[in-house]
């Protein structure tokens, strides 16, 4: 049973295809493995277990009777609770939404539901998303399978620990500045954040319209290939959803695989490296560039002389959608309603004591922010100013792009700090994201790959950026260097980790 | 409150600006934002999707036909269509509003500079400049129980009905309406019923003021004088009737005036008009203006108009009131008050349709204009609420002119109609109303009269035929009508001198 929750997703569906294995099978081991290791990792918030077997059953009859079945039917998923899932509960990781059961599902769980993939449960994850540790979860810490007293990443630590611990060989993460990739770096996972509009937004919490794109976490660089080609593709119900279908993907991380990068050029962006990255996460991103080198790539040095100013933009454009898209949870609909303590219980203060306590201190510090930042008289120079800045940054990687054919760097900054650590340094916190922020801004795809351990022996993430509509080029670049890395290691870098204790 | 200035005296001392947003429920099958179905009187909360209930994940997709029906109006108005326009989000906590942001459209309208001809009822044409259209969607409904005249204000709970939330809605904002002068109020309700004319014109509404399909918000200030910079402006909000358009412009001059006249400034606020007691009382205050921290909409692509697309909706664009009413006042001879007073009447379409069915417009106008207004007057209604339809009239006008009635017996047939008895010539029927044209009935009525009334056969004999209507008079009675009076005059006197 143990081996069937090790197995990439690739290779279990090969096995289910196969019929070496059932989907009921597979389910079973992964909710086992859930029983198991869970209580000390916290990656689930809801696990819905009987709901699971029951897809997994039917997609073993529906196997046994012949039928043609998507290549992922029967191998099961985690799903981020920002995503919102039809009688399952999904809370965004707020109590504001505690209770709360969709009446409809996300268009990329429909999709994940027509293809047959028994969903395990909803991953843990900074309250709306929230942050770069999920440590900001209305329902408790997601602990890092690396070091149960790190950080997971975040704010999709829950769908990264998940995958990492062998939890779910698939998970649906969402990355409004990085939430799918820095989580994958410091647990030694795959994340991808698709070209923004691949991916349908229906179904996603909001957190920022114009930055939220949903992706796939994963143990390897093809599975996040298949994950993402099956969630991505035009849906009339979001308007920002590109028209064009998905490249393909699978294809270009095969081809990866095979090493030769013969004739790509490959960006190193000098502004996301230097000061505030660990020598040891700048010594593995070296690495990786030789191996890129190795397999016939060219490493060109490129500037983004904006992307100084990135992190500023994105802490303005972030709250000031972030303010009005959060203003539908106010106790008269669904979710949390608290009156208040004494007084009159009008709309208005009824509205005033569910946000007050339904609210974690990020959130309310970010509505705050945002507020502020739209108000009349100072949305020129706040909101106005963080778009120009954006309008930069799509210019300095459109240049960029024009010399690179993908761009690279770190992932994160740092390896997985330890919990508690940042909390009260929101600054601090914010930093993680630095080289993951500009790709949101940007629209631009990007995927984190394994990179090695850190000088403390926690994973440290590789980063590959491509141009709007060329995800291909990560899976290809992502592939190539999971597969020369692994030839290195001797096997995946999460081969590496210290077993985890299994509750009894 | 103060008391008000009597309104002549009032528009006399004082200019009158007035500026009017009016608001128009597009008759889309489906919502501004979402495949919901809207229509009007469905049961609470059933015409709602995750979109018009503002869940979390919900995303609002562009109603295309909305978006056709905006343009359509723009270009009506003469306006300038955008060749790219946004959505923007206009922030505010309501229990009406799910998302507790209205998606609006901000600084990029659809439609912007225009103008709209409107003609007062004695003909005078006063031209209202259209600063923009926009497009919108509506609100849910709130009902405030056990409160004080259904306010929000004391009530013990409230409800909402999500079904009108998405509902899409263009909204239209004019220019300051200057130079109106005395005339403000009734500029102001021409204006808002050529609209209403032209909505239901352009089919992009069924423009039903009782059901709220049309709102108006009316801004109205007062100046010394029209070179005088404008004074500060009070907005009484959703005035829904014609009538009550006019009467809150008039009482807020008025008001206004008195204030002013006081030494006191006139506070810049909504206002609420009270239909029962004709007068506005304060809303909320607006010098604090409040902060809706627009933003454009991120879940929405912007609308690119394709400019062929707009010229194709140009070309297609149906015949505007006016202009249909400046082509039938031509094609049926009408002078300009006659015409003018068959609008005033709402008499255009039943007069066109009644000369569809046959009859001269002269007869169909005389029918309209007279019998029928008067009857649409003692029972205080329209004349299209009358019981009779234009078809009916055309069967009627051809019983007359072939011979069958008489007007007389024709306005008796009207009234059998009218009382539900069938059509003309069942009424003529089953009332055996028909003329008498059988000359030997008459000549025995005649006789009787003359006999009955031998003083006045014997003036007549004389040669004094001035007590002829006497005689006839009898005649008609004898014959309950039905006979022709030139008939008998003639049958009288040839009676009288052949014996």
């Amino acid at each position: 049973m143990d081996d069937l929750v090790r197995m990439s997703a690739t290779a279990l569906a090969d096995a289910l295809t196969s019929r070496h294995v059932s989907s009921v099978e597979a389910t079973q081991a992964h909710l086992a493995r859930i029983a198991a290791v869970d209580p000390a990792v916290h990656a689930y918030l809801h696990v819905c277990g009987d709901d699971a077997l029951a897809t997994a059953a039917a997609v073993d009859q529906a196997r046994a009777a012949g039928d043609d079945l998507h290549p992922l039917a029967g191998v099961p998923i985690a799903v981020k609770d920002v995503v919102v899932t039809r009688g399952v509960p999904t809370t965004a990781g707020s109590r504001i939404l505690q209770g709360w059961v969709p009446p409809y599902d996300a268009t990329l769980v429909t999709r994940i539901k027509a293809a047959g993939l028994p969903i395990l449960g909803k991953t843990n994850m900074d309250e709306f998303a929230m942050g770069s540790s999920t440590e900001h979860s209305g329902y408790g810490d997601t602990h890092n399978p690396w070091d149960l007293d790190r950080i997971p990443g975040g704010s999709g630590g829950g769908s990264a620990a998940a995958v990492g611990a062998y939890e779910a060989p698939l998970a649906i993460g969402t990355d409004t500045g990085g939430s799918i990739r820095q989580p994958a770096a410091v647990t030694g996972t795959v994340g991808a954040k698709p070209t923004y509009g691949s991916v349908s937004r229906y179904g996603l919490i909001a957190l920022a319209s114009s930055l939220d794109q949903a992706g796939p976490v994963t143990r390897t660089v093809l599975d996040a290939a298949r994950l993402h080609e099956l969630i991505g593709g035009h849906d009339p119900l979001d308007s920002t959803s590109l028209a064009e279908p998905v490249p393909d993907l699978v294809a270009a991380a095969r081809r990866g695989a095979t090493g030769d990068l013969a004739g790509l050029r490959v960006g190193v962006v000098t502004e996301l490296g230097g000061e505030g990255y660990q020598p040891g996460v700048l010594a593995r991103f070296g690495e990786a560039l030789d191996l890129l080198t190795d397999a016939g790539a060219q490493v060109v040095e490129v500037s983004c002389p904006h992307f100084e100013y990135a992190l500023a933009a994105y802490y303005l454009i972030l709250p000031a959608e972030a303010s009005s898209n959060l203003a539908k949870f106010d106790g008269m609909r669904y979710g949390l309603r608290v009156e208040p303590a004494d007084g009159p219980v009008t709309a208005e203060r009824v509205m005033a004591a569910t946000r007050g306590q339904g609210f974690g201190d990020e959130v309310k510090r970010r509505i705050i922010l945002g507020t502020y930042a739209l108000s009349a008289g100072y949305y020129d120079a706040y909101y106005g100013s963080a778009q120009k800045v954006r309008t930069l940054i799509q210019r300095d990687f459109a240049a960029a792009f024009t010399r690179a054919d993908v761009l690279v760097s770190p992932t994160a900054p740092t390896t997985a700090f330890r919990l508690g650590e940042k909390l009260d340094d929101p600054l601090s916190m914010y930093l993680n994201d630095v080289a993951t922020i500009p790709a949101n801004l940007a629209g631009v795809p990007g995927i984190s790959v394994p990179a090695g351990l850190g000088d403390d022996g926690l994973p440290v993430g590789f980063q590959v950026l491509a141009p709007v509509r060329a995800d291909d080029r990560l899976y290809r670049v992502g592939a190539a260097l999971e597969a020369a890395l692994e030839t290195r290691w001797g096997g995946p870098l999460l081969a590496q980790a210290p077993e985890l204790e299994v509750a009894q | 409150m103060s008391a008000l200035v009597d309104y002549d005296d009032a528009v006399r001392r004082y200019d009158p600006v007035l500026g009017i947003e009016v608001h128009v429920e597009l008759g889309t099958r489906t919502k501004m934002f979402d495949g919901a179905e809207q229509s009007f009187g469905a049961e609470p909360n059933t015409q709602v999707t995750p979109v018009s209930l503002g869940l979390p994940g919900a995303l609002p997709a562009v109603n295309g036909t909305a978006v056709e029906y905006a343009v359509r109006i723009g270009l009506a108005m003469n306006c300038q269509i955008a060749t790219s326009c946004r959505f923007a989000r206009k922030n505010y906590f309501y229990p009406d509003v799910p998302k507790n942001f209205q998606t609006s459209q901000y600084d990029e309208p659809i439609a912007s500079g225009g103008w709209v001809d409107v003609e007062l009822e004695d003909g005078t044409v006063f031209r209202v400049l259209i600063e923009r259209a926009h497009m919108e969607e509506d609100a849910g409904k709130n009902t405030h129980v056990g409160g004080e005249g259904g306010r929000i204000h004391g009530a013990d709970y409230s409800l909402v009905d999500y079904n009108r939330a998405g509902v899409p809605l263009v909204e239209i904002v004019t220019k300051p309406i200057e130079g109106a002068g005395d005339r403000a109020p009734e500029v102001a309700r021409a204006y808002v019923q050529t609209l209403r004319d032209m909505f239901r014109a352009l089919g992009v509404s069924e423009a039903r003021m009782e059901r709220g399909n049309v709102r108006a918000d009316v801004n109205v200030s007062l100046r010394p004088s029209p070179d005088a910079p404008l004074g500060t402006r009070t907005e009484t909000k959703n005035v829904n009737s014609f009538r009550a358009v006019e009467r809150a412009v008039r009482h807020e001059i008025s008001r206004q005036a008195a204030v002013l006249d006081a030494g006191e400034v006139v506070v810049q606020e909504t206002r609420h008009w009270h239909e029962d007691r004709a007068v506005t009382s304060p809303g909320r205050i607006k010098s604090d203006a409040e902060d809706y921290r627009y933003f454009p909409e991120p879940d929405l692509v912007p609308i690119v108009p394709d400019p062929a697309w707009v010229e194709q909706i140009r070309a297609s664009l149906p015949e505007l009131p006016a202009a249909r009413r400046r082509r039938l006042a031509t094609e049926w001879g009408y002078a300009d008050a006659e015409m003018r007073d068959v609008v005033n009447a709402g008499a255009v379409e039943l007069i066109e349709a009644t000369v569809a069915a046959g009859v001269t417009p002269a007869a169909a106008r005389k029918w309209w204009m007279g019998e029928l207004a008067r009857t649409a007057k003692d029972r205080d209604t329209e004349l299209d609420a009358l019981p009779i339809t234009p078809a009916q009239i055309g069967q009627l006008q051809h019983l007359v002119d072939d011979g069958t009635l008489t007007d007389k017996l024709a306005r008796q047939v009207l009234e059998g109609v009218l009382s539900g008895e069938g059509d003309p010539e069942q009424v003529v029927a089953a009332r055996g109303l028909a003329v008498v044209s059988d000359d030997g009935p008459l000549l025995e009525a005649i006789d009787a009269a003359l006999a009955a009334q031998p003083d006045i056969a014997a003036k007549i004999r004389s040669g004094n035929l001035g007590p002829v209507g006497a005689i006839i008079g009898a005649v008609m009675k004898a014959t309950r009508g039905q006979a022709d009076a030139a008939r008998v005059r003639e049958l009288v006197v040839e009676r009288v001198t052949n014996t």
